[in-house]
């Protein structure tokens, strides 16, 4: 894996939409890149056939029974919102 | 002139019928005051987790095992990945690399009589996203997340459907399924069975798929059919004009009949799936899928084989009475109430009891005419109480709720005069009373035999049985005949 | 009453010698006397806490109390506090003042706890060091110019310098065990599942868990007992009875097994702290127990792993701070994409923002086989080898970290020399077992920790074995200087 270049690092923020400053990115590409060449060092393990581990557990998922257990809260929830307006968050427009 | 082939295939959301949400305990129903019914999960608050609602699990089994499918043992939950103010979390909970329904087959029945298999690929779970609003908010939108968290199950066919019109058959016939298991109210409006299509046109005998586009969003049958015979067209003429169909989604408007590029999804999407960490694995035993198994209903198709052998009807009004579940129910209960006439049945619940239905727009759930009443009322037809003209009469009696048929005969005055001598004494004063008519008839004018019947029931206020009515009259009108001649 | 522990406190507590309210308030006192030099909390709740001890106090006058009835605590401020600012240390959450509690907030609670306030951490409890926080930096009370440690450093903090008695943590990578080690006092990283997530702020949801520290084993096994627990709203939480882990601190350690993994003990570890760990190993042969060689082959591989898994899923948890329902939002957005962009590029620090862009590049299309799914495969190599070892002991002994605490600003700059001090932590999350830090000495004047990590839900053994070791030492009661 080449080290990660500018152009990479601002998709990646776009992935992610984060703003990073200009100024930022080459810093943050040298960062990253030392990362990943340390993740990397995982290359030199042959992993053939070993099942990957999505959870330190071997459970399986629990189910809950239909039963509507929430009721209405929303002066509550939208106390801490930055920006309601009749019972909606509102958000710069939304173009389909 | 070249020959194209069309390439179709569905994907297609079914709103699950729970009462609370797939990972929530906050209500469904639909309607309610914006964000009223998004709980603090719902909402993507800091520290929330979801839990998996196990009658959308059932749900899924149960549309998994009509369709002859694969009911995966072990499925997984993944996130996708997107940002979008209607999705609280920035990732959608859904089912990517382990569907709970793999491989299922659906057979479609085509306008020449035939039928085709259409493939299913997979049937996932996954939880739907808010809706934005784009109403006068000073310019900004508004984000109601009460629909964020609802179930859906998203179902996609193999590319094996070659029309519109085989697109809209397939899609029909997986409404009326998810209707019958009881897994979805199937409200096209309300958006609770909604569907996006991939149409791609190809050169006839061309092995390759031609690009797809992705038509977004069709709510009701016939946008289906409209959007992609547009599609067709216009990818058509496109590369017949020398251009090329370029991969992307669209979206179709209704008023212009036209399907259009979504210039802000174009944005290549790298949805970054990986397994949900705050859910294990699902599994699935093997007695959890046999109970779901043995709550299967009768499936349309079987029950209107049956309806054939059984009620010896024919094959149209057979697939007309299983359309609905509703409809077969309560043509069977006005069968078993009525003690048979299974014909006599099928003609009126297709017939004035549909035409009712239709007429006021009413769910069957909500008829004012029970199924004990309507045989009640083919009781008295049965026994020739009252004719089926008079019948008519009592059933509108019926659906405005005046009592049962019997109570409405007698108030009204309605049954039948099946006495011979009664006949005959309206008989004798109708051709008394027409000296002119019966000159005319006797003199050859057979079609005035209709004008005397028409009197004789007009007079009797259509009681008289029609059918005497008819013999005494031959016999009254004819005996004068021979005996002038 | 600062010096006392839990269990003392709760003892002085029953006969009557103080009142929770009495005790409240004089540690309210040390907060507010003490904290501008420490940093340790970001929120106080005096006016609650006060309500609460006076509650506390009734209730132990109706004859209702139990052994946490009025014994003040923290919460790291990752615990969701209903009506309470919940931080997690970061900008983007500053003005969020939590809808509802956590499982672990509303246990104690129940329990009869004080909250006294909201705990200092790094920013979304991604850091050793506690610099990241946007509260800024914690100071370690054995010395002020040293780290407290991280993320759990400002509970660490406050319960080294007698703040409180004891407090919540939370560790994906050993953010409970590392500031306990740095600070000289006892933390536990319970098995994963054993105590409820809900409500506790995601980092990395595969890996985190809840957990006490306090100053001795005990009191951390009398606050385990009270957060551990089967729930409901965390499907990740186990349904299996927590066991008094108070009553089972006093079994003898005679025969007990103990594994010392060669790994833990190679190039990287700082000698004098190899010599002090050694020293708490050889008091736990006098107390019967034997050591082993062992070797946990694949340990090399858990940063990497780690730092695959854990940004992946933080890429992912910290996506729904937008600034739409809560929490900071840019002024004046210009449209949709500027309104995300800026709020998160403002809310969140520079190391969360490169462990989330790490973690969007790891799942990228791809890339998602070369990382993640390779870092879930070792993953498993890593759990195997401790599967393996277990099968020979009882127990895994080592050091918490390879050094003591590094001076403030040491490594800030270098997020690679970060990531090294939790070598020996990070293993224990990436198999989700329970893993104990206990002070076992000093370098100079910063402490040492010695973990101890058990196989899954053994935490009353790792707790036995910490206290049993605190029967025959001093190091827990120590105090700093200028904190006694």
């Amino acid at each position: 894996m080449m080290p990660l270049g500018t152009a990479e690092v601002a998709k990646i923020a776009h992935l992610a939409r984060l703003a990073i400053r200009e100024e930022e990115v080459p810093d943050y590409a040298r960062n990253l890149s030392a990362i990943l060449e340390l993740v990397e060092q995982m290359n030199a393990v042959d992993t053939t056939g070993v099942t990957p581990m999505a959870h330190p557990l071997d459970m399986v998922q629990r189910l809950r029974a239909d039963e509507i257990s929430e009721s209405n809260q929303r002066e509550h929830f939208q106390a801490i919102a930055p920006r309601v307006d009749a019972g909606l968050y509102l958000v710069p427009k939304v173009i389909e | 002139m070249m020959e194209w082939e069309t390439v179709i295939g569905l994907e297609i959301h079914a709103q699950l019928a729970t009462q609370s949400k797939i990972f929530s305990g906050a209500a469904t129903a639909y309607g309610a005051e914006p964000n009223t019914q998004a709980c603090a999960i719902d909402l993507g608050m800091p520290g929330v987790l979801p839990v998996l609602n196990r009658e959308v699990v059932r749900m899924a089994t149960m549309l998994g095992l009509a369709i002859d499918a694969q009911i995966a043992r072990r499925s997984v939950f993944a996130r996708k990945n997107y940002f979008y103010p209607d999705l609280p979390k920035g990732y959608q909970i859904s089912q990517y690399e382990l569907p709970i329904v793999q491989k299922g087959q659906l057979t479609i029945d085509l306008e020449d009589g035939s039928s085709k298999v259409i493939g299913v690929t997979r049937a996932h779970l996954e939880e739907d996203a808010g809706k934005s609003l784009h109403e006068d908010f000073h310019g900004l939108s508004g984000i109601d997340l009460n629909r964020a968290g609802t179930p859906l199950l998203e179902i996609v066919s193999e590319p094996d459907l070659r029309s519109a019109k085989e697109a809209v058959a397939y899609m029909k016939k997986l409404h009326q399924l998810v209707v019958y298991l009881g897994i979805c109210d199937g409200n096209m409006q309300e958006g609770s069975f909604r569907c996006d299509a991939n149409v791609s046109v190809r050169r006839k005998g061309d092995p390759q798929f031609g690009t797809r586009a992705e038509i977004k969003n069709l709510n009701s049958f016939r946008f289906v059919e409209r959007a992609i015979d547009f599609e067709i067209e216009r990818q058509i003429e496109l590369i017949e004009s020398g251009g090329k169909v370029v991969q992307e989604t669209r979206l179709y408007d209704p008023d212009q009949g036209e399907t259009r590029s979504m210039r802000s999804k174009e944005e290549a999407n790298d949805y970054r799936y990986f397994p949900d960490p705050d859910l294990l694995p699902l599994a699935l035993d093997e007695a959890f899928i046999e109970a779901a198994r043995v709550a299967l209903p009768e499936l349309p198709e079987v029950k209107k084989q049956r309806f054939m052998t059984q009620y010896e009807l024919s094959g149209y009004d057979a697939s007309v009475l299983t359309a609905s579940r509703d409809l077969a129910d309560y043509y069977e209960a006005t069968v078993a109430a009525l003690g048979g006439e299974p014909k006599l049945c099928a003609n009126w619940v297709m017939g004035d009891f549909s035409a009712f239905l239709n007429k006021e727009n009413r769910d069957l759930a909500d008829s004012p005419v029970s199924a004990v009443r309507l045989a009640g009322l083919l009781r008295r037809i049965q026994d020739r109480t009252i004719s089926g003209k008079i019948a008519k009469e009592v059933f509108e009696a019926l659906w405005a709720s005046e009592g049962d048929a019997d109570a409405i005969i007698e108030k009204r005055g309605l049954r039948q005069i099946t006495d011979t001598s009664a006949i005959e004494k309206v008989i004798d004063d109708v051709i008394a009373a027409n000296p002119e008519q019966l000159a005319q008839y006797r003199a050859g004018k057979d079609k005035l035999f209709g004008f005397f019947v028409g009197q004789v029931m007009k007079l009797s206020k259509g009681k008289a049985n029609p059918q005497q009515v008819n013999d005494l009259l031959m016999e009254k009108l004819q005996g004068r005949n021979d005996l002038l001649a | 009453m600062h010096e006392k522990t839990i269990a003392q406190l709760s003892a002085s507590l029953a006969t009557g010698e103080f009142s929770s309210e009495e005790l409240t308030r004089a540690l309210l006192e040390r907060v507010e006397r003490f904290n501008p030099s420490l940093n340790a909390f970001i929120t106080v709740t005096a006016e609650s806490a006060l309500a609460q001890a006076r509650a506390a106090d009734e209730r132990r006058r109706q004859g209702a109390a139990g052994l946490l009835t009025g014994i003040p605590i923290a919460h790291k401020d990752i615990f969701c506090t209903d009506g309470v600012r919940t931080s997690c240390g970061s900008r983007i959450l500053d003005r969020f003042i939590a809808p509802y509690n956590a499982t672990v907030v509303e246990r104690l609670n129940a329990a009869g706890a004080v909250m006294l306030g909201k705990t200092n951490m790094d920013e979304f409890a991604m850091g050793s060091s506690n610099e990241t926080s946007f509260y800024g930096p914690v100071r370690n009370p054995w010395d002020l110019d040293a780290v407290p440690g991280g993320s759990s450093g400002g509970s660490a903090a406050a319960v080294a310098a007698r703040l409180t008695p004891g407090a919540t943590g939370t560790d994906t990578g050993g953010s409970i065990r590392q500031p306990a080690a740095l600070c000289g006092i006892t933390g536990i990283k319970p098995t994963y599942g054993r105590v409820s997530r809900w409500g506790m702020i995601a980092y990395a949801s595969s890996l985190d868990q809840g957990g006490p520290m306090a100053r001795t084993a005990e009191d951390c096994a009398l606050l385990l007992g009270a957060m551990a627990g089967f729930d409901l709203r965390d499907s990740t939480s186990v349904d299996r009875p927590a066991p008094d882990y108070a009553a089972l601190l006093d079994q003898p350690l005679t025969g007990l097994k103990i594994g010392l993994p060669k790994e833990y003990f190679g190039e990287g570890l700082d000698s004098a702290v190899a010599r002090v760990v050694e020293d708490a190993i050889a008091e736990y042969r006098k107390l019967g127990a034997e050591t082993v060689e062992i070797s946990l082959p694949n340990s090399h591989l858990a940063i990497p792993a780690y730092y695959v898994v854990a940004p992946a899923e933080c890429s992912s948890n910290l996506a729904r701070f937008d600034g739409v329902r809560y929490g900071h939002r840019c002024e004046n957005p210009k449209d949709l994409l500027d309104l995300y962009t800026r709020s998160r590029g403002e809310g969140f620090g520079a190391e969360v923002q490169r462990r989330i862009l790490v973690g969007t590049f790891a799942l990228s299309a791809g890339y998602y086989d070369a990382y993640y799914l390779k870092a879930q495969q070792i993953r498993r190599l890593i759990s195997d080898d401790f599967r393996q070892a277990f099968a020979q002991v009882d127990v895994i002994m080592g050091p918490t970290s390879p050094t003591v605490a590094f001076n403030l600003g040491e490594k800030v700059d270098d997020p690679i020399t970060m990531y090294l001090s939790d070598i020996y932590t990070i293993a224990v999350n990436l198999a989700g077992l329970p893993g104990l830090s206990l002070p076992v000495g000093f370098v100079g004047q910063r402490p040492v920790g010695l973990q101890v990590i058990g196989d899954y839900f053994t935490e009353d053994r790792l707790l036995n074995v910490a206290h049993r070791y605190q029967q025959v030492t001093d190091w827990h009661q120590r105090a700093p200087t200028a904190f006694a």
